[in-house]
């Protein structure tokens, strides 16, 4: 395989070395390297991080390729500079079985372009009330996990201890999308002022806020870990914190929507704006920034959720929530993080890389950038600014929230154990 | 006045007042003519789309219009293609297409009438929308208050009941409210939206506390279906606590008027005696939402053709 030799790049916004990449691997790091053969990467300024882990992404395969491929995905991925993302489990059919897991498993292999890391589903056909077979796709090639219902509730208390206990025979986590679904029927939108005055039925941040509250308990109860898909709340924030200090195995993830946008965007009533949970207050994306900052909140997860034109080119309430965010995430977290002070590039690299890849238990990602270490690395460059248009997306769906928004930042290379999947910003394959 | 008629407050106080003057310049108009026909939008077309059951706002805004001299299209969600599923959007691109200068549209999902207005190229009035809007509902009942009391400035509206899914009640707040009135809406916490205290309202539970100190006693349709989902005990308790009946009318000021906008509950949020009474204005309202509705379609298509 060539080798790849990176010339004048920061790791962490360190000091400029050259990075030497030889069979898949970082080889050598230093000053003026030189290596006969290696083809030569101009990463004069940019900044180097670890490849960036996904904990939450839809990636609509099997079942909705309209919307999107593991292949089209992958490259949205990639581009966005991730090396890894974990594939939520409300596929059709869904991904409750070791054959769906490894099938998607399968496909990531074959794009070639980011590990592609399936989530099994908690239930049978994510219906909250039996589990499925999580030992066996543990056990598949797939190598599962992580274990969500995403997009629903695992919200049968029992069941939910049962879950957490169960998948602790093979290091598993349960990934709780937490919403108490009796207070949410027909929910639309954050409950508050615009909502009242929208008319659109409100989505309380109580019914978030007591699963997570009721699930940490179930955690420390049975010494389990619990890890939280897109906290959205303030309130969510605090009951981490306090679960945190009493040292239960706690987890969570923020999307890059929660960090920038807020309910504001409803007033539009156009439905790209549309997610589950629903964009909130000020005050939320204010608390979620410094949760984020503090390490109350692990991760930045995407939650990245294509939808075809016509299932959200249509009403508010009939059309389907989720935005994507592979190809923005960096950008949002530069934008709401890093250009404010609130996180170093080692603080990116920490919350988009190391936490996720250990939440998930990956080999190989997530790990510091030293000699001997695998070659998951991406190249940022993070001054230029550029507007969203979502046509010039890789994604194959066109739903972004950040549409005709300048945000800083472009992933200019990405390499997966040594082969670039992005060079000069476009993507190899 | 802006191109679409989408909520109360795209209407500021010179907007709404243009509005109840003009309909009342056209009531005098039609008075005493034997052709109630006025040649105004001659030639327009004025598409009515209701994807809701609505006969009476429907059959307002289809009569409004062919005084007007409109050509009027009733595009009804039953016997048409969306029953087959027609996407909003598909629906709108149609309508372009066949030239309707202004769209009627009753959605029950809100802001179904926003979206519209980002496809079409005529002027959009909302006619109903989810638990959103009902801006020329607004309109009507501040032409009946202003006709019956003389003004609108400083007068006390009382609105009661189901206000957490009325759209009613959300384009009389804001409306009144633009035009000088007080407004008080009072119903059980649970039919009062979370954030409520955001509106420019007071807002109480106790009805007899409020009554003698109303101009305007507005009584909103209480669906009985509500108490299914705990909203309140039974249809009787919520008829006692929240009714207005022969003896709670007899708390308010002699020239107090009571107001419906239909259809009504009797015997459930009003009492037959209330609603046949003197203060009662609701036969009224409808004959003035045919008047209030002929003057926005004139605002708003009246000018030359484009």
């Amino acid at each position: 395989m060539t080798n790849y030799l990176i010339k004048g790049a920061k790791p962490l916004g360190g000091d400029a070395v050259d990075i030497l990449v030889k069979d898949g691997r970082i080889a050598a790091i230093g000053d003026s390297l030189s290596a006969t053969g290696a083809e030569v990467v101009e990463a004069d300024g940019l900044i180097a991080l670890p490849g960036l882990v996904d904990l939450h992404t839809h990636l609509r395969e099997p079942g909705r390729e309209d919307a999107e491929t593991v292949e089209t995905g992958s490259r949205a991925a990639a581009l966005g500079g991730f090396t890894a993302v974990h594939a939520m489990a409300n596929t059709d059919p869904v991904a409750d079985t070791a054959g769906v897991v490894e099938q998607v498993w399968r496909l990531g292999q074959e794009a070639g372009l980011v590990d592609v890391v399936p989530v099994g589903a908690v239930t049978v056909g994510l219906a909250g009330e039996r589990l499925a077979e999580l030992g066996a796709m543990a056990d598949s090639a797939a190598r599962v996990r992580v274990f969500s219902d995403d997009g629903h509730c695992v919200s049968d208390p029992a069941l939910m201890r049962r879950a957490l206990e169960y998948v602790k025979a093979f290091d598993g986590v349960v990934a709780q999308h937490a919403e108490e679904p009796r207070l949410t029927v027909g929910a639309q939108m954050h409950e508050g002022d615009r909502s009242a005055r929208l008319g659109l039925t409100g989505w309380p941040a109580a019914a978030e806020e007591a699963i997570i509250a009721r699930d940490v308990l179930l955690a420390e109860h049975v010494g389990a870990r619990l890890h939280v898909c897109h906290v959205s709340t303030a309130g969510s924030v605090e009951i981490l914190r306090w679960a945190k200090s009493r040292g239960v195995q706690v987890t969570a993830e923020v999307t890059p929507h929660h960090l920038m946008l807020t309910d504001e965007c409803a007033e539009s009533y156009d439905p790209v704006f549309k997610v589950n949970p629903p964009l909130r207050t000020d005050v939320d994306v204010v608390a979620l920034r410094l949760g984020l900052a503090d390490g109350t909140i692990d991760a930045v997860g995407t939650d990245h959720a294509p939808h075809a034109v016509e299932d959200k080119e249509s009403e508010w309430a009939s059309a389907r929530p989720g935005m994507l965010g592979l190809e923005q995430a960096l950008s949002v977290v530069i934008e709401t993080m890093v250009e404010p002070g609130r996180l170093d590039w080692a603080g990116v690299a920490d919350r988009m890389s190391v936490r996720p890849a250990a939440i998930g238990r990956l080999d190989g990602h997530g790990r510091p950038i030293a000699p001997g270490e695998p070659a998951n690395l991406v190249l940022v460059d993070p001054t230029t600014r550029s507007t969203v248009d979502p046509a010039a997306l890789a994604s194959r769906s066109r739903n972004s929230p950040y549409a005709g928004r300048e945000l800083p930042g472009r992933v200019v290379a990405t390499f997966l154990r040594g082969t670039p999947t992005v060079l000069d910003g476009k993507a190899v394959k | 006045m802006k191109r679409h008629l989408l909520e109360a407050a795209d209407l500021d106080r010179d907007d709404a007042t243009l509005v109840l003057d003009t309909a009342a310049q056209i009531e005098q108009a039609l008075a005493g003519r034997e052709v109630k026909k006025l040649p105004t939008l001659r030639g327009r077309t004025v598409v009515n789309l209701f994807y809701e059951d609505s006969t009476r706002t429907r059959i307002s805004f289809e009569l409004a219009a062919k005084r007007l001299s409109a050509d009027v299209i009733n595009f009804s969600a039953k016997g048409s293609s969306v029953s087959k599923g027609e996407s909003l959007k598909d629906t709108a691109l149609t309508l372009e297409a066949m030239g309707a200068d202004g769209v009627v549209v009753r959605h029950s999902a809100s802001g179904a009438p926003h979206r519209l207005a980002s496809w079409v190229k005529g002027s959009v009035v909302n006619a109903g929308d989810g638990t959103h809007e009902h801006p020329t509902q607004a309109l009507l009942d501040a032409y009946t208050i202003r006709h019956r009391l003389g003004r609108l400035e400083g007068v006390r509206v009382t609105i009661v009941g189901d206000v957490l899914h009325s759209r009613v009640a959300r384009s009389n707040v804001r409306l009144l409210h633009t035009l000088g009135a007080e407004v008080t809406l009072v119903a059980p916490p649970t039919l009062l939206p979370v954030g409520v205290g955001s509106w420019p309202a007071e807002v109480g539970y106790d009805l007899d506390a409020v009554l003698p100190k109303s101009d305007v006693v507005m009584m909103l349709r209480v669906q009985g279906e509500r108490m299914n989902a705990s909203f309140f005990p039974s249809a009787r308790e919520y008829s006692r606590r929240y009714g207005l009946d022969a003896r709670r009318m007899a708390a308010l000021p002699d020239d107090a008027i009571v107001m419906h906008p239909g259809p009504m509950n009797r015997g459930m949020e009003i009492a037959a005696e209330v609603a046949d009474s003197v203060r009662s204005t609701i036969v009224e309202q409808v004959a003035n939402g045919v008047s209030t509705r002929m003057a926005v379609l004139y605002l708003l298509l009246g000018g030359s053709p484009q």
